[in-house]
């Protein structure tokens, strides 16, 4: 039960778009038809759902203060955390490289549908955001953690892909000349995050 | 000897000649980083309910910036391209952590509020993007003056949001050294008296959740496009 709490507050409540702005260059820049909405959204999923869960081991078997006692009790007082925002991005930056280099020999399929959008994902702050989210929340354990990374990335997903078709729309309606595009795109957002507060409090 | 001459050439052009000012000048309103080149946009929405942290947010992003473009532009020769995100990625995160490591130790409570945006600084678009655009190709003059430019222009949109968001939501901004700054008097809040309720004016809590972040920053843009119709888009 934890863990669906985890995954359904990872999507509405705690929305890395409506609640944290996480991802939003990206999110503004690839919003503008649907079809590229999902395809990056399903990268992001996907990149989440991968680095969460070794940033985890990485932060409780190396980083966190005593991590290292696995390796011998000596090491309790070590406290390698000032290290975390270099060794998070260094994970996330080759893990994206590698995901990029095996779903191209995997599944080409695939590739042709997230392919020019991994490398966008090594600087999108959504997923060092989720990086660092997961170290400040402590997760008890990695399949939690796990699970918060796939709901943080569904809900990105949900934000971008819900944008995506209303900008499709909007393009036919009569903005003001000086809204169009950026601005009114702002003003949208905000909207869908107020409506998305209405979230807030479900307990699962 | 052509890529000497290219070398030798800006040199003769004094720090402050018409181009560079321009490098200051542009950010600010034409090619602002913020509503113009959309990027660094995460941060500026997530910490700017207050003044006090948008300020210390913006000092920090200056601070890497201009740390990051300066380095970067002057390896630019000797970092093969394949690699150059890493390279300034690596460069960005230990500045980086100089900035947390800083905040941690002299303003534990603002560190504490900014919680995990710090760290998000090394992913700001802003920062990448400048490096990538402009310190690849340029020399360190240059690609100083263009990190300063661009901080400023980053920094005046956080403070404007900050500034609308906290005189609106809270009544009242509060600095270190100014202490809490009060616009309306505070016999104007309603609040209960002798003979029921007395004044008419509250504070506009939405203002403080994030949600009205993105409608303020899209007013400014609305403001700035109305008077700058040359950055009007399309559709």
């Amino acid at each position: 039960m934890e863990h669906v709490s985890i995954f359904v507050k990872g999507i509405f409540i705690e929305n890395m778009i409506f609640a944290y702005f996480l991802g939003m260059c990206s999110y503004l820049a690839v919003s503008k038809t649907v079809k590229t909405a999902v395809g990056l959204g399903m990268a992001v999923i996907f990149v989440l759902g991968i680095t969460v869960p070794i940033n985890y081991l990485l932060e409780n078997f190396v980083l966190k203060e005593g991590a290292l006692t696995w390796i011998s009790p000596e090491y309790a007082n070590i406290d390698l955390s000032f290290l975390s925002f270099i060794m998070f991005i260094a994970v996330i930056a080759s893990m994206v490289q590698l995901v990029e280099m095996i779903v191209e020999k995997f599944a080409p399929a695939l590739y042709g549908a997230l392919g020019i959008f991994l490398p966008l994902i090594a600087v999108n702050c959504s997923i060092l955001g989720g990086a660092l989210f997961m170290q400040e929340r402590q997760y008890p354990s990695i399949g939690e953690a796990t699970v918060f990374g796939l709901g943080s990335g569904v809900g990105w997903l949900l934000a971008i892909v819900a944008i995506a078709a209303i900008r499709e729309k909007i393009r036919y309606s009569n903005v003001p000349a000086p809204l169009k595009g950026l601005g009114i795109t702002f003003i949208i957002t905000g909207l869908m995050g107020i409506a998305f507060m209405s979230f807030m409090g479900i307990e699962i | 000897m052509s890529t000497e001459v290219q070398e030798i050439a800006p040199k003769k052009e004094g720090l402050f000649s018409k181009k560079n000012r321009k490098l200051l000048s542009d950010p600010l309103n034409d090619s602002n980083p913020i509503t113009v080149q959309v990027l660094g946009i995460c941060s500026a929405l997530a910490i700017t309910v207050q003044v006090q942290q948008a300020v210390i947010m913006s000092l920090s992003v200056v601070f890497v910036m201009i740390g990051g473009n300066v380095i970067i532009s002057l390896m630019r020769n000797i970092i093969p391209d394949r690699i150059r995100i890493i390279v300034q990625l690596v460069v960005v995160a230990a500045l980086v952590i100089i900035v947390n490591e800083v905040l941690k130790a002299y303003l534990p409570d603002i560190s504490e509020k900014l919680s995990v945006f710090v760290g998000l600084i090394i992913t700001n678009c802003i920062i990448m993007g400048r490096l990538e655009a402009f310190a690849l190709a340029n020399k360190p003059g240059p690609s100083f003056l263009d990190a300063i430019g661009n901080g400023i222009g980053y920094a005046w949109i956080l403070l404007a949001v900050a500034f609308v968001r906290e005189i609106f939501g809270s009544g009242a901004f509060s600095f270190p050294g100014l202490g809490q700054v009060k616009f309306l008097p505070s016999s104007w809040f309603i609040k209960a008296g002798d003979a029921g309720m007395v004044g008419f004016y509250e504070n506009n809590n939405l203002m403080i959740l994030p949600p009205m972040a993105l409608v303020v920053v899209g007013v400014i843009i609305w403001i700035q496009r109305s008077k700058n119709r040359a950055l009007i888009e399309e559709n």
